[in-house]
């Protein structure tokens, strides 16, 4: 079964800019996915439209087979948004904002009690339910919206840049719990600053660039169309001249920091022997830049300010 | 995360009654969170009103429309203590909700526009009655009241909450920044409601002035509530409910409209 069916999106705002110029994209039920793209690309638009903050100009949402031109209110039964900024009131408890919310989707106050403490029992938030919200640090709001956004149990979670500006613990721990819900059922969407973040969570990815949809794969057969990886090698001791190569692109960052460019058909084997041959040691090595991040700079010609929109 | 069974998944009509008790709850929790601001300060300027107007000036006014000048300003009192309350508890709520984003929370969840704005409406009307009874206990320390017809004053003070709850809605929706929320308050809600005969019996103007003064709709409030609680009126009571339930229809039906467009809430 689809998770959500978009055909033919479109948004024009009432200034004429073009956010959305037609998107078709389809998730299927239990995915975990990515949705990328440069700043101003046409994400959040997408997201909003989804659910009901945006009205969209011309186009087609259907969230698992119900067409939300027919039934909005019973699309929106199975949707759960984590938005990109802090949209909760400050002045309420994190228990009164995760048990208001279940209220609002029509479930009894029992029951939304006993749901707003799983949730944030497995947020890690319990301890903090009877503070003000405005009190928490930035990773506890950032879980607290995830708390709110499951509380009435969706099928389809839809997070718009839900690690951003947390430290690496925290997005560790919410990248194992988004993964344990993808596992247990629940299809994730999701828009990330972090590229690492997409490749290591999602199995299929969409790219949204100006408002067009410019791919849509799998990670892994997006990765196999990636032309040349950039490694960076520290070096054990200072390295006064490059050794010739004509199989690499070797450059020296400092004495002993070296990069390799090793495009596709290449071999490490090849790299290291090389490095060898002229007796070079490597401590250790890295890849320069995550390799998703590459091939959404190739295909969206940005290098700053990547996925912010 | 336990699965619901159908069996218990509340239906539709029951899910939608506890989306607008949640509204209410949180409204009424908000009020109450605040109650310094809220609930304290109308009984503080009615008992100011009644000090100045009623002890000192009222003796030498006498007796208007049969009764102590006290006791014929004391239903307009708490009148306009309950249409600033209704107002403002609505204006400040849903544009604070606005401007923190988190109305976005109630728009995202499968509540219909009605039910938004009966919601939010309730809430209004919440507290401009529980604000209505603190003033009329303060009005009660400083002169006797009594109601001539129950019904007639219960219709009317809930009618007119709702009437100004939802004039606060409007002005919620189109309002852009702070400044937005004060103005109708500061520059139309306050003249009228001084001018709607809380103070003065309309018999007391010019003809000129008397027929302006039935332009004013919280004229026809001020005496519905005035009827109810003394038995006397500038207007008759039935052009009074067909103006204030006239008026609610015409608000209603405007939120609602702008509602289901999205003006003010959705991009």
């Amino acid at each position: 079964m689809k998770a959500l069916e978009l055909t033919g999106l479109k948004k024009v705002y009432a200034d004429g800019q073009i956010a959305l110029d037609g998107i078709d994209l389809t998730v299927e039920d239990g995915d975990f996915f990515a949705l990328l793209g440069p700043n101003g690309a046409g994400k959040s638009t997408t997201i909003g439209i989804i659910s009901s903050l945006v009205r969209k100009t011309a186009g087609r949402v259907v969230v698992y087979g119900i067409d939300t031109e027919v039934d909005f209110q019973g699309a929106k039964t199975h949707l759960g948004i984590v938005p990109q900024e802090f949209n909760f009131s400050l002045f309420e408890t994190v228990w009164d904002i995760v048990v208001n919310q279940a209220g609002y989707y029509g479930i009894s106050r029992a029951r939304a009690t006993a749901r707003a403490e799983t949730c944030l029992r497995h947020l890690a938030l319990w301890d903090k339910r009877m503070d003000s919200s405005r009190t928490l640090s930035g990773g506890m709001k950032r879980r607290l919206m995830i708390a709110r956004a499951l509380v009435h149990e969706p099928r389809l979670l839809i997070l718009d840049e839900p690690t951003a500006g947390v430290d690496i613990e925290v997005r560790r721990l919410m990248w194992d719990f988004l993964v344990d819900l993808n596992q247990r059922g629940t299809t994730v969407i999701l828009t990330t600053h972090y590229l690492e973040e997409a490749e290591r969570l999602c199995r299929n990815i969409a790219i949204i660039d100006h408002g067009r949809l410019i791919e849509n794969t799998t990670v892994k057969a997006l990765l196999t169309t990636l032309h040349a990886e950039t490694f960076v090698l520290d070096l054990a001791k200072p390295l006064a001249s490059l050794p010739p190569s004509a199989d690499f692109v070797l450059s020296l960052t400092d004495s002993t920091t070296l990069e390799v460019v090793v495009e596709k058909g290449s071999y490490l084997n090849d790299l290291f022997a090389l490095l060898s041959a002229h007796g070079i040691v490597v401590n250790s090595m890295r890849n320069k830049a995550n390799r998703l991040e590459e091939l959404f700079i190739n295909l969206t010609g940005n290098g700053g300010g990547l996925v912010d929109g | 995360m336990g699965e619901q069974t159908p069996a218990d998944q509340p239906g539709v009509n029951h899910r939608y009654l506890i989306s607008v008790w949640t509204i209410v709850r949180k409204e009424v929790a908000r009020f109450t969170r605040i109650w310094l601001q809220t609930i304290l300060p109308p009984a503080i300027t009615m008992a100011l009103y009644f000090v100045i107007f009623g002890n000192l000036i009222g003796p030498r006014i006498g007796k208007m429309h049969g009764v102590d000048y006290m006791q014929y300003i004391a239903p307009g009192l708490i009148m306009m203590s309950v249409i600033t309350n209704a107002y403002a508890n609505v204006v400040s709520s849903l544009f604070g909700a606005k401007f923190q984003r988190h109305i976005e929370e109630i728009l995202v969840a499968p509540i219909p526009s009605l039910l938004l704005l009966v919601g939010y409406m309730l809430g209004g009307i919440v507290r401009g009655v529980l604000v209505g009874i603190v003033v009329t206990a303060t009005a009660l320390c400083f002169t006797h009241l009594h109601v001539e017809s129950w019904l007639v004053t219960v219709t009317v003070i809930v009618l007119t909450a709702a009437l100004f709850s939802l004039a606060g809605l409007l002005n919620a929706l189109f309002a852009k920044k702070f400044d937005d929320i004060s103005i109708v308050p500061t520059f139309i809600l306050t003249p009228l409601t001084y001018l709607g005969g809380v103070f003065y019996s309309i018999d007391m103007l010019p003809s000129f002035w008397q027929k302006v003064s039935l332009g004013n709709p919280i004229l026809y409030m001020v005496n519905a509530f005035r009827y109810g609680m003394l038995g006397v009126s500038d207007i008759s009571i039935a052009t009074a409910f067909g103006v204030i339930v006239l008026f609610c229809v015409a608000l209603f039906g405007a939120s609602l409209w702008l509602l289901e467009r999205g003006v003010g809430l959705r991009i």
